[in-house]
């Protein structure tokens, strides 16, 4: 299983990593869209993978830390899922204004000569 | 957690007005700074009145420090790493105190006359009051880090009091040539005040005193040494920086009455005497300091004597009495001590009262030139006897304070206290400065008040006003009641200051005017007529010469100054950026990634990686055919994201639909709500910003083709796979690892006993780390209202501005066809998708009100609710359109994300009544009639909060996106495109 997961996290920052190099704009927020999957899903890792033992308490009574899935990882990549829509949606915009005032899509805002 | 204050009450000397004498001249800065411009009176009475306050508390803290030693006051701020607001005064730090708030008293008075109803004079007085503070801060400090605080506002008042008149050029450049001088000195002080509480252990200035022994013995000794004598040098315009103090002559003179004299450059030698006990006494103290103090002394005299401006000439003159004040501090002797800590006193005296008297020169005949002034004496009797007695003190004659203080200069110099060159020559080197000093005492009194009665004077000289010469007259008395009668005047108060340095290694000293014929007696008459034959020689080649000492004039420290400011500035930063700087991104993220590729490989090389056997065993094949199918879709996306852009969008859902899952395999259901419904959003946003991009095919890219192109292809991918396989060996690496024990159990533990929640997720993010979700949620709320600026004003580009293909051909058909009207094809376009939309409306929002209600105990929560209420919105959007919509339904986003926030602070500081910390929580259930037992914690509400913003902020983004096509749109007003290009 550990090494199903390790393989995608690899594509995934591997494909993005690929885009991030590329000259269109398009190409960056889909390059950073895939490696925000594979970060989170490195982060979520850290907490080692558990099956059928979400961090939900079962009672009021006693706990078994064992029992349970890590909560801190997924708190953390709740938030990141959040903040990684936000900054997508501020990238996206970013993007359409600068294509709008430059004319051109390129990530430096010009065509290369 | 913010600093917390705390007023530590155990000193017994703890004494309050020390805080007051310090932070009073800051309080009248900021009044001084909000009266108008014209209160002249108003500003000179309210500094007037906070320097008396001053004074009159330091004259009062004179029995305490004398009978106990030492006052002190603390108010700890961070006291964990050693920052404490610690002020302390000794007999040392008295003196200073007091020099400096009488001085500041005679000045705020003789600045009431100077400065010209015509100038912003609030301004002045609030920035003098400030550096006042800032310098009394520096004299009174009892932490090393609170002094340099303090020096570096002394540097930053400095420079705005000298470039008071900024409409003048020489101003504004000697406030920045000070500035940057002793800026820099300031920080080589703070690097110097690192190492001392690094080797010290504290930075408190009572430890650090005490430790002379563990300093002196550290080899970390010489560069302290070296980092804390440039902060000291640069401060007293000590060789080889001693340019700037010439330039700050363009200050008004009230400033350089205070600055130069008493303050601002006394700060350098008040540093070497107060860190005297503990680094003085070595080989490399005596050298350095010893080298500068020397050459400031001879070249600052000699070059006095050449300076056809007064202030010019005082300024040099100030360079060179520090240099002495600096070669006494060198030797290391206790004696050199005294009579460094005495000519600090008497040089503040007469040289305050000697700009002073340039200032009136200035101010009554209009020139400060030599050349054109002469036989002043005649219009003025009274300033004119005040500035000789002045000038007298400043070149040593008997029966004033300056020759008393020459006098132990002299006897020190004849020691032999380190066996070396520089030892031998000091006494002919103090010699000759001295007969330098007569010779330009007497060329400034000679050359402005006798001879010829001047002629062509920009106005007409005459005395005065009487509270203008007051303050010299007051300066004058002292240097002449403590010339004559030193033992009964200054003698107990100097004997407090220097026990205070020296403590047990206080020498007997005598302080009379009459030690009998000695040898230092000689050297000073002896000076005395040589400085007076100089001047008659030169008398005749000054009366005409240019400014500036013969051959040196050349050699100006201000053009080496700023050809090293020009070539540091601008061509060393030119040519770094042609060499390393690109504005290309590409470049940029290649390096960025190839450093972290690196940053990741360094520690494996070094320690090995060692890994378990990569295995597919036991893995779950449905998991492994999501896979396969979540990595053809990045692999996919990667591939088509540039000419199939809707194909990328899809592939990169699919992948953000395997990530969801993955999230909900293990054990982690609100990721994969979260993810799922984050997706979701994600995908409908950038499906609105598809239409502003450009067309693109594989047949238009003709130059993607070349080989170049696919060499850097190729490149590309062979650093994504690196990369990928990194990431992909590191995850693995961790994940078949066990986990160390982490703060986790804390959290499951008391999820549910101290968060009142059992979905331990959600308790982390409204109660344990609600602080971080606060943040988090501003961002958002940020975020949207950039998003929402940037499109408000949003201009296509201008192959977009038109409607797209479809559109039109779809219109064009309506038009052609007489029974249609336009829009009709796309009138019941998804009909049936579009009713089920309409119709699950209230469903979705009845399941985000399940998914928030729910949230505290089971997978949901505020995120995931409000992002699944957005998503109702917009499909309500999607189905019947934006003006449909608009009509019927009034979405007010920002309304949503300031509820949201007001309510998460709300709560947040809502447990401050009840006495708790910033945002704690109280949970309990409530009985509801039907539905039960229904969990009512605060964290609720705060929950609430993160609801509604999210949705707000969700909603906002995509309807300012989604407006953008309903627009009537402009192409921007100037045609840019790929031939407008920034040069």
């Amino acid at each position: 299983m550990e090494f199903v997961l390790a393989i995608g996290i690899g594509v995934l920052i591997g494909s993005g990593v690929f885009l991030l190099f590329r000259p269109r704009t398009y190409q960056l927020i889909i390059g950073l869209s895939l490696i925000a999957y594979g970060v989170n899903l490195f982060i979520f890792s850290m907490g080692r993978l558990k099956i059928a033992a979400p961090p939900v308490l079962a009672s009021g009574g006693p706990v078994n830390p064992a029992d349970y899935a890590d909560p801190i990882p997924q708190a953390l990549v709740l938030t990141a899922i959040v903040i990684g829509f936000a900054t997508a949606a501020l990238f996206l915009v970013v993007l359409l204004v600068s294509r709008g005032l430059t004319g051109s899509d390129h990530v430096d805002g010009r065509e290369p000569n | 957690m913010g600093p917390v204050i705390e007023r530590a009450t155990a000193s017994m000397t703890d004494d309050a007005s020390l805080i007051l004498m310090v932070g009073l001249p800051f309080a009248g800065s900021i009044l001084a700074a909000a009266l108008p411009t014209n209160a002249r009176t108003a500003a000179a009475a309210l500094a007037g009145g906070v320097t008396t306050i001053c004074l009159a508390l330091a004259l009062m803290l004179y029995a305490p420090v004398a009978s106990s030693g030492v006052v002190r006051n603390q108010i700890d701020w961070i006291p964990a790493l050693g920052l404490n607001f610690s002020l302390r005064m000794d007999g040392f730090a008295w003196m200073f105190a007091l020099l400096v708030a009488a001085i500041g008293l005679l000045v705020v008075l003789y600045a009431r006359y100077y400065m010209s109803r015509e100038d912003p004079v609030p301004r002045f007085f609030s920035f003098f009051l400030a550096f006042m503070g800032s310098m009394l801060g520096i004299v009174l400090s009892g932490n090393l880090i609170l002094l340099v605080v303090f020096w570096e506002m002394t540097s930053i008042f400095s420079f705005l009091l000298i470039g008071y008149w900024h409409h003048n050029a020489s101003a504004r450049d000697g406030a920045r040539m000070a500035l940057t001088i002793t800026g820099i000195g300031g920080l080589g002080l703070l690097t110097g005040v690192l190492l001392l509480g690094h080797i010290v252990g504290s930075y408190q200035l009572d430890v650090v005193l005490a430790s002379g022994n563990l300093i002196r013995s550290n080899p970390l000794y010489v560069p302290t040494l070296c980092f804390i004598a440039l902060g000291a040098l640069t401060k007293s315009a000590q060789f080889p920086f001693h340019f700037w103090l010439p330039n700050a002559m363009a200050a008004p003179t009230p400033v350089s009455a205070f600055l130069h004299s008493a303050t601002m450059v006394k700060a350098g030698v008040f540093l070497l005497a107060r860190f005297w006990p503990v680094l003085a006494g070595t080989n490399e103290w005596f050298w350095i300091i010893g080298l500068a103090g020397m050459m400031s002394f001879l070249l600052g005299s000699y070059f006095a004597i050449f300076e056809q401006d007064i202030k010019g000439l005082l300024a040099y003159s100030t360079i060179s009495h520090l240099g002495l004040i600096t070669m006494l501090l060198s030797l290391g002797s206790p004696l050199g001590a005294v009579a460094a800590i005495f000519h600090m006193m008497n040089h503040a005296t007469f040289k305050a009262s000697l700009f002073m008297a340039a200032g009136i020169i200035d101010h009554e005949t209009g020139t400060r030139d030599m050349r054109r002034l002469s036989g002043l004496f005649r219009f003025m009797p009274f300033t004119a006897t005040l500035a000789m007695v002045a000038s007298a003190a400043m070149a040593g004659v008997p029966l004033l304070n300056g020759f008393l203080s020459k006098e132990m200069f002299f006897a020190e110099t004849i020691e032999t206290h380190v066996n070396s060159i520089l030892d031998t020559v000091a006494p002919y080197a103090a010699f000759v400065g001295s007969a330098f000093a007569v010779a330009y005492s007497v060329r400034f009194i000679h050359g402005v008040f006798f001879g010829p009665p001047p002629t062509d004077l920009p106005s007409q000289p005459h005395e005065p006003a009487f509270w203008m010469r007051f303050p010299i007259l007051l300066l004058v008395i002292t240097c002449l009641v403590v010339g004559i009668v030193p033992g009964i005047t200054i003698g107990p108060y100097l004997h407090t200051a220097v026990t205070s340095v020296l403590g047990d290694r206080t020498p007997n000293y005598s302080l009379s005017v009459w030690h009998g014929f000695n040898l230092p007696l000689m050297m000073s008459m002896g000076a005395l007529v040589l400085g007076i034959i100089m001047f008659a020689c030169l008398k005749r080649y000054l009366a005409t010469s240019e400014e500036g000492p013969p051959y040196f004039r050349r050699l100006k420290g201000q053009r080496i100054f700023e050809r090293a400011m020009v070539t540091m500035s601008w061509r060393w930063a030119r040519f770094l950026e042609a060499r390393l700087g690109t504005r290309r991104l590409q470049p940029q993220l290649r390096l960025l990634v190839l450093v972290a590729i690196i940053a990741a490989l360094w520690p494996l090389t070094i320690l090995g990686f060692d890994r378990d056997k990569l295995t597919l065993a036991g893995a779950d094949p449905a998991f492994v055919g999501i896979w396969a199918i979540g990595i053809v879709c990045a692999i996919g996306a990667a591939w088509q994201a540039k000419f199939h852009r809707l194909v990328a969008l899809t592939l990169m859902g699919g992948a953000g639909l395997v990530t969801c899952i993955t999230f909900l395999w293990f054990s982690a259901p609100d990721l994969a709500v979260t993810q799922l419904l984050v997706e979701i959003v994600t995908t409908v946003l950038i499906l609105l910003g598809l239409r502003w991009l450009p067309k693109r095919s594989p047949e238009i890219a003709a130059g993607d083709t070349g080989i170049g192109a696919k060499l850097r292809r190729y490149r590309d991918l062979i650093v994504a796979t690196v990369a990928g396989t990194g990431m992909m060996l590191i995850s693995y690496a961790i994940m078949t690892r066990s986990v160390p024990d982490t703060i986790s159990d804390y959290f499951l533990e008391k999820a549910y006993s101290e968060g009142g929640g059992r979905n331990v997720v959600n308790v982390i993010l409204v109660d344990f780390r609600g602080f971080d979700t606060m943040g988090e949620m501003t961002v958002l709320g940020v975020v949207a209202l950039t998003v929402y600026a940037l499109l408000r004003r949003f201009r296509p580009a201008a192959d977009s501005v038109e409607s797209p293909e479809q559109q039109r051909i779809q219109n064009a058909d309506d038009d052609a066809r007489p029974d249609r009207k336009l829009g009709d094809t796309v009138s019941d376009y998804l009909l049936v998708p579009a009713v089920i939309m309409q119709w699950l409306f209230p469903v979705i929002i009845v399941f985000a009100a399940y998914l928030f209600m729910r949230g505290h105990d089971l997978p949901g929560g505020g995120f995931a609710a409000g992002i699944a209420l957005a998503a109702a919105f917009i499909l309500q959007y999607m189905a019947a359109g934006t003006v449909w919509v608009e009509d019927r339904l009034r979405v007010l986003p920002v309304r949503w994300i300031g509820i949201g926030l007001l309510l998460a602070v709300a709560v947040g500081s809502g447990s401050w009544i009840f006495g708790y910390p910033f945002l704690t929580t109280h949970s309990q259930y409530v009985d509801l009639p039907w539905i039960g037992a229904v969990p009512a914690a605060t964290a609720l509400l705060f929950d609430f909060g993160v609801f509604s913003l999210v949705l707000g902020a969700t909603t906002l983004m995509l309807i300012a996106l989604a407006h953008q096509s309903i627009r009537r749109l402009r192409a921007p007003s100037t045609p840019a495109g790929p031939s407008e290009e920034a040069s």
